[in-house]
């Protein structure tokens, strides 16, 4: 349901325009950013809270609080950029709200995660096609994305899911930009170990 | 990455660079790395099997993780959410 650039116009004027009609109260033009960006709104979202009824809950506060505060948005960053950091933040009181011991508001400093030492040391990339595109192998995906610590999934949902460049993600997160590289890498290797345990069992049971 | 828990015996290649390659693996991946340390960093895959299996399943991982199915709101969601704004369908 993505609305196309018209008339050829770039993506940056077709913003740009979308953003006046937004700010003069046009409410296709609302509609029309709500079918651009409400699936990365609600996939953010998803990842960040894992219940589809509060991410669909938190998409709605995202575009409202988006709708009425659009006047103060100056058009320095991308649209969606904008979106993603509103939803972020609803996401992230949710979390607090519910566990305010382990969700801090502040982005956590770059040290305070270990360093991540691959163990696994199989090579499992010989497995036939089939076992990485069975409904068990996605699932295990799925679930250790779930898993990663919270300081990493934002960053990894942005970056490797959602194509946000680091500068974007930076942005939407309040980080430095070192800052998401440096939890992206940690994200791969963490992903990587986890599955490596999931994949050396199948390659070693498929040996017999 | 620990030369002494990446390899359990010592044979003639020095593993003192794992760990160092380690975190330039991301940007190597993402064709992001400098040529000098491309060049570092296969010098030392050739000689290294264990960090041949890491750069191998890691690159499989940010293959089968960007292939991944992504969610997307339901059209239900979608008529929720445009009424919840007052907005036309
Ligand atoms: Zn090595």
């Amino acid at each position: 349901m993505a609305v196309p650039a018209v008339d050829g116009a770039s993506d940056a004027e077709y913003e740009r325009n979308l953003l006046q009609r937004i700010q003069a109260g046009d409410k296709t033009a609302c509609a029309e950013c709500i079918d651009l960006h409400s699936a990365g709104v609600y996939r953010l979202a998803l990842r960040m809270v894992g219940s589809p009824e509060e991410a669909e809950d938190i998409v709605q506060e995202t575009f409202l609080n988006a709708f009425r505060t659009i006047d103060s948005f100056e058009g320095r960053s991308r649209l969606s950029t904008w979106l993603y950091r509103i939803a972020y933040n609803t996401a992230l009181m949710r979390l607090r709200k519910k566990q305010p011991l382990y969700v801090s508001i502040d982005p956590p400093a770059a040290d305070d995660e270990e360093e991540i030492t691959p163990m696994q040391l199989f090579d499992w990339c010989c497995l036939p096609e089939d076992d990485f595109q069975s409904n068990e192998a996605r699932s295990e995906l799925e679930r250790a994305i779930a898993e990663l610590p919270e300081t990493l999934r934002a960053v990894f949902v942005l970056r490797e899911l959602e194509g946000l460049s680091t500068e974007e993600t930076a942005q939407v997160l309040n980080v430095t930009i070192s800052n998401v590289k440096v939890r992206l890498h940690r994200a791969r290797l963490w992903l990587r170990e986890r599955l490596s345990g999931y994949f050396t069992e199948l390659a070693h049971a498929a040996q017999g | 990455m620990n030369a002494h828990e990446l390899h359990g015996e010592s044979h003639g290649e020095s593993h003192s660079n794992c760990k160092h390659l380690l975190a330039d693996l991301s940007d190597y991946l993402d064709g992001e790395a400098a040529a000098e340390v491309c060049a570092e960093i296969e010098r030392h895959l050739a000689d290294c099997a264990d960090c041949r299996a890491v750069v191998d399943t890691l690159r499989k991982t940010i293959h089968l993780y960007r292939t991944l199915p992504q969610p997307t709101l339901s059209p239900d969601a979608r008529s929720r959410l445009f009424a919840a704004l007052s907005l036309p369908k």
